[in-house]
């Protein structure tokens, strides 16, 4: 078995600089990528704990087929970064060609480690048929990613807002700041929780409440160092230290996510609840998930929000075809279902004034979910820390309220 | 079953001493052991996992070992036995999940003592699911402990004569249990010490069950391995393969911890034996009740936190402190029914091709040893449980690379040896016992009729052999529906079966999608357990000495 | 005593001598002519059912055999239990649960007897001989002891052996009926000119047979 293995890899490793010479898919000859992508099916791995995204992926899949004769697999994952996983494995193994993960839905961290790795394929996001409609003055986040550039290595397809949503027949009048909800859950212990970091939604609430008691928010956007790092982030544990006692189950146990959230709501067990999606409120009332008195609001000094993207990795197998399906991504009527809240309800990353009318009546036919904001009500989002921020705020995390201490 | 593991500790200790050229790690160091051993929760959840994993296993022996002592030969084990065997078939995560929505302060039962009882309105702010003890993890991993070590104890039960023994120790006035304990457990232990270790060695490794039930202030070594794996920052997958090796050396000391227990154990056991004292009868009605009420705890808990998953997947709005949704729907099936399809028979045909499969090497292995009179080495049997003992976590990941680099890698090809790896282990387990325990001398019989030993093999050994080979093929089965990370790795996430689609779908956090999933993969293993009991039956229906044996 | 020159007809035991390590357990040297009946008595763990491993080749490669077994001059050694025509009945009749009472006999029934018609005749007869004519649809854990013996005999005497041996094998009847399958065994053996050697522990069993007796 084991010589067997050895041998197997040694052929791999020769065999591994003669597959490398493959031609590379130029997105600005369009056609030629359309006439390679026919026939190609595309492993899109995705978070797959969402029926309304799911779904959405199903229809997105349905209509590359259609329209170009691409297959779009759905590798339902339960966390992106087992489709980073695979991709270092497999860099590992030496299988620089043909890999198994040809688009992954990603953003901020993953992306980060990706591009510093050198696992992407690119660029190519802004060559693509479609970026002309793309907000890029309007919404930064989309060239921007946790403040890292994206350089082309990756396609927006969505915006998301941090929201808060409680039940409106167990608490009628929210805490609106950050300051607000610490002394409102000095009045009302145990009934609120933010996922444990570094579960992303939970690592965000830390980034919200930073921007908004830090004495100069503006470091956040350059790359954390020892200075700007206490300065900042004093305000923070004091904060935490006043709060902590007062969250659910006092912070001797967090939650591990945001889905967490929705169930704890709907148990009454918490009354005041936190969410990356915007919509997300609306459809788990419409799964019976959560009562329909549920409404969501942000914070007066608005909320934290970001981009998502699609990313090809280095050793895809189905480049074209990926490159195909994200341009149908950022296309009006993939925008346009996917901002219906009955579909899912996602922020649209186009900019419509740059669509012509017809375009622009998809959006302007849809209906807001019972519990959705309107955009203008959103209000502007505030932009994401530099990532390192994240991984200081993680640490420090864990060492004073996550391990017991 | 050496290669693979073997290639997979390679694929953990080259990143653990941080060589990992992918990551641009090319050279030796021990910087990833460093950054581990500073990690501020380390003690606690070495500490952690090492006592679930002791107190889980110690439980769940004691709990089989005093229903056998208590109740082997009568009725009412009869009825624990049938009860508690189909239990193996329910995935450890649907059984975590029910379990969870059973016991939480806004569970099934708080629920159903509010608010008349309780005067809850609103559901407490207690922690009962996720302590920092980890009691809920340590009673989740007993509910599914108790039924396999049953099945193992079972096994061994029809080899050492345990009834004749018993009625021996009776004779010479010994009570029940203390003439079981003392005649009759020295030799069952024997028989399922391996076993036990592989019940150890997961329940110190376990991930699914810890992150629903576990504490998370820190939570166990290996939920906190996991979590370093998947976290963006990949620079943490050096420490999360240095943990990966931290949790392979921790098992190995859980297991010698428990050899030490072992011997200490066996010294009280050999004087409370020697010093002739024959046990008290009122002694005797309190431990077999004790042990039927823990037995019956544990098949609750499962059949009702099932009960549960039923309820959620027909459920519509359903809130605190409602015992019963507000309206049931058939919404939810009908969502994922359809979907339910492809998975539904990618986990079907890779488990009976893996099953067939390991069926095949363990028939071929016990019929070797047979024909050619060979003992069983027990150094063979541990090569064969080194899937089992080594924790998961530390090998699949090198694994993956392996299968990736051999082009075993992303069908159902190779996802079905993957399982097989896994599968093989349980299948002989369940099946060597009986094999071995049958009659040679039918065999005699057989042969002087003049039957070579193929004929006697298809004609007589394996009819007579039809149930054990069943329940040997449905736990295989159930193994193999139950995989999740193999399937994952192995399978480049082409190959869904309903677990990769049920863990997906349950990071969504819907208890009805959950509910969906997890009763259509219950569903699948448990269809082969209910075979198993039913073909020998209708088969055999005309043959009495059959049915009862 | 046998020359050796002459191949002779029965069951010849030559020099047999069996060991477990060091320790001998039994040495017999002697030859059953057909249609006698050889009894071996000994205690529990003199080697009894070790001898007869030995002669139907299922002895346990623990034990060491030195010297020849022969049956109608033919070395039996290195040939496997089904090649060497010895029939064994054992106290339990190890009837197979799994199959109906024509069904056993038919496994022991030679293949030489090809047509479907002439196999099921050969059953018939064969169930008629001990009075057990139309049983052959029954399960076989419905019978009595006695009818179960009585199969167990007819189903070892189809495959046409060429000498018997028995293991205790009527210890587990009670007394009358004991003496009723004894003699139909014996007497069906010395009809057919069949060589027996029988292990017991009960001298009515070594009594009825009327042969050599040998203790260990």
């Amino acid at each position: 078995m084991i010589r067997h293995m050895l041998t197997s890899l040694a052929a791999v490793a020769i065999a591994v600089p003669l597959a490398a010479q493959e031609v590379m898919p130029d997105p600005k000859a369009w056609g030629d990528v359309t006439a390679a992508a026919e026939g190609q099916t595309v492993y899109w791995h995705a978070w797959g704990g969402s029926n309304s995204v799911n779904e959405f992926i199903a229809w997105a899949g349905d209509q590359v087929q259609e329209t170009y004769g691409i297959t779009v697999e759905h590798v339902k994952l339960k966390d992106t970064a087992d489709a980073v996983s695979r991709v270092i494995a497999e860099k590992s193994a030496g299988k620089d060609a043909g890999g198994a993960v040809d688009l992954i839905w990603i953003n901020g961290e993953n992306f980060a480690a990706m591009k510093d790795q050198g696992l992407l394929f690119g660029p190519w996001a802004e060559s693509l048929p479609n970026w002309e409609f793309i907000d890029v003055e309007g919404k930064p986040a989309v060239k921007s990613d946790f403040t890292v550039p994206t350089e082309g290595l990756e396609a927006p397809w969505g915006m998301a807002q941090i929201i808060f949503y409680h039940d409106s027949s167990r608490l009628d009048i929210p805490p609106r700041s950050i300051p607000a909800l610490r002394d409102w859950a000095q009045d009302n212990p145990g009934r609120f929780a933010y996922p444990q970091p570094p579960d992303f939604l939970g690592s965000t609430f830390l980034k919200q409440v930073v921007l908004e008691l830090a004495p100069d928010p503006s470091v956040l956007s350059e790359p954390v160092n020892e200075a700007n790092y206490v300065a900042a982030t004093t305000p923070l544990w004091e904060y935490l230290d006043d709060l902590t006692p007062n969250l659910w189950r006092g912070g001797a146990a967090y939650p591990q996510s945001g889905a967490r959230l929705v169930q704890l709501m709907n148990d009454g067990e918490i009354d005041l609840a936190l969410s990356f999606n915007p919509n997300e409120p609306s459809n788990a009332i419409a799964n019976f998930e959560l009562p329909d008195t549920v409404r969501t609001y942000v914070l007066e000094g608005g909320t934290i929000g970001n981009a998502s993207f699609v990313a090809i990795p280095y050793n895809a197998n189905a480049k074209e075809g990926a490159l195909v399906l994200a341009n149908f991504l950022m296309s009006a009527e993939a925008q346009a279902r996917k901002s219906d809240p009955a579909v899912w309800g996602d922020g649209t990353v186009l900019a419509l004034d740059k669509l012509n009318a017809e375009d622009r009546a998809k959006f302007d036919a849809i209906a807001l979910g019972v519990a959705t904001l309107a955009p203008e009500e959103l209000g502007q989002s505030l932009p994401e820390p530099h990532p390192s921020w994240m991984v200081r705020l993680e640490e420090d995390w864990t060492a004073r309220y996550g391990v017991g201490q | 079953m050496l290669g693979p593991v073997l290639a997979g500790l390679l694929g953990t200790l080259a990143p653990a001493f941080g060589y990992m050229p992918a990551l641009g790690g090319t050279t030796f160091s021990l910087n990833a052991f460093e950054a581990l051993f500073a990690w501020p929760g380390l003690s606690s959840a070495v500490g952690l996992s090492l006592g679930v994993g002791l107190a889980s296993t110690a439980l769940s022996l004691a709990i089989v070992t005093l229903i056998c002592a208590g109740w082997a030969d009568t009725r009412t084990f009869a009825m624990v036995e049938r009860l508690l065997s189909p239990l193996l078939s329910v995935p450890h995560a649907a059984a975590a999940f029910g379990l969870a929505f059973l016991i939480a302060p806004s569970g099934w039962i708080a629920r159903g003592l509010s608010p008349w009882a309780t005067g809850w309105e609103q559901p407490p702010d207690l922690l009962i699911l996720q302590d920092p003890a980890g009691l809920s993890l340590i009673f989740g991993l007993v509910t599914k402990e108790v039924p396999f070590l049953l099945l193992m104890t079972l096994a061994a039960l029809s080899q050492v004569r345990a009834g004749q023994s018993l009625r021996v120790a009776q004779a010479l006035g010994y009570s029940r249990v203390s003439g079981w304990l003392k005649t009759v457990f020295p030799l069952i232990y024997r028989q399922i010490r391996l076993p036990v270790y592989a019940v150890l060695a997961f329940s110190m490794s376990v991930v699914d069950v810890a992150i629903i039930l576990g504490p998370n202030t820190p939570s166990t070594l290996a939920v906190q391995v996991v979590r370093w794996m998947n976290d963006p920052d990949l620079a943490l997958r050096f420490q999360a393969a240095a943990g990966a090796v931290l949790q392979l050396g921790l098992v190995i000391a859980g297991l010698g911890l428990w050899r030490g227990l072992e011997m200490a154990v066996a010294g009280i056991g050999r004087r409370w034996t020697a010093s002739g004292a024959r046990g008290h009868r009122v002694f005797d009605q309190g431990v077999r009740g004790l042990a039927l009420g823990l037995g019956a705890v544990a098949a609750i808990a499962v059949i009702a936190g099932l009960a549960g998953q039923v309820a959620w997947s027909f459920a519509g709005l359903w809130q605190f402190p409602d015992l019963l949704p507000d309206g049931f729907t058939f919404r939810n099936w009908q969502r994922h029914g359809a979907r339910l399809a492809g998975p539904g028979l990618e986990t079907l045909t890779i488990a009976a091709l893996s099953t067939g499969l390991a069926l095949l090497l363990t028939l071929a292995c016990l019929e070797a040893e047979h024909r050619h009179g060979l003992r069983p080495a027990t150094r063979a049997l541990w090569l064969l449980y080194l899937p089992l003992i080594v924790p998961q976590i530390a090998f699949l990941a090198g694994f993956q690379t392996l299968s990736i680099s051999t082009g075993v890698d992303g069908g159902r090809m190779a996802v079905t040896l993957a399982h097989l790896v896994f599968v093989l282990p349980y299948v002989f387990l369940a099946l060597a016992d009986p094999w071995r325990a049958w009659d040679a001398r039918q065999d005699t019989v057989a042969r002087a009729l003049g039957a070579g030993p193929d004929r006697v093999l298809w004609m007589v050994r394996l009819p007579m052999l039809l149930r054990p080979v069943l329940t040997a093929a449905a736990v295989g089965f159930a193994v193999s529906v139950g995989q999740y990370l193999p399937t994952l790795l192995v399978g480049a996430g082409r190959v869904p079966t309903l677990t990769t689609e049920a863990i997906a779908l349950a990071s969504g956090g819907d208890r009805r999608v959950i509910g969906v999933y997890a009763l259509a993969q219950m569903g699948a293993a448990f269809a082969p357990f209910a075979l198993a009991v039913l073909l020998p039956r209708l088969i055999w229906r005309n043959r009495k000495g059959l049915l009862n044996g | 005593m046998d020359d050796g020159a002459a191949p002779s007809l029965g069951l010849r035991l030559e020099q047999v001598a069996i060991s477990l390590g060091s320790v001998r357990l039994m040495a017999l040297d002697c030859t059953i002519g057909p249609g006698e009946v050889m009894t071996v008595m000994g205690p529990s763990g003199s080697g009894k059912s070790t001898l007869l491993a030995a002669i139907t080749g299922t002895l346990d490669p623990a034990f060491a055999m030195r010297g020849r077994i022969k049956l109608n001059g033919r070395d039996l050694a290195g040939l496997p239990t089904e090649a060497r025509e010895v029939g064994i009945l054992f106290q339990d009749e190890y009837l197979f649960p799994h199959m109906s009472v024509g069904a056993n006999l038919a496994f022991g029934l030679k293949p030489g007897v090809k047509r479907r018609g002439a196999r099921r005749a050969k059953i018939e007869d064969a169930l008629a001989e001990v009075e057990l004519s139309g049983f052959a649809d029954r399960d076989p854990a419905t019978l009595s002891g006695g009818q179960r013996a009585r199969v167990a005999l007819q189903r070892m005497l189809l495959s046409e052996p060429r000498a018997l041996l028995l293991d205790e094998a009527f210890s587990k009847l009670d007394t009358g009926l004991r003496a009723q399958v004894r003699e139909l065994v014996f007497e069906t053996a010395r009809q057919r000119g069949l060589p027996v050697l029988q292990v017991t522990h009960d001298h009515s069993d070594a009594d009825a047979a009327e042969g050599e007796i040998v203790h260990l």
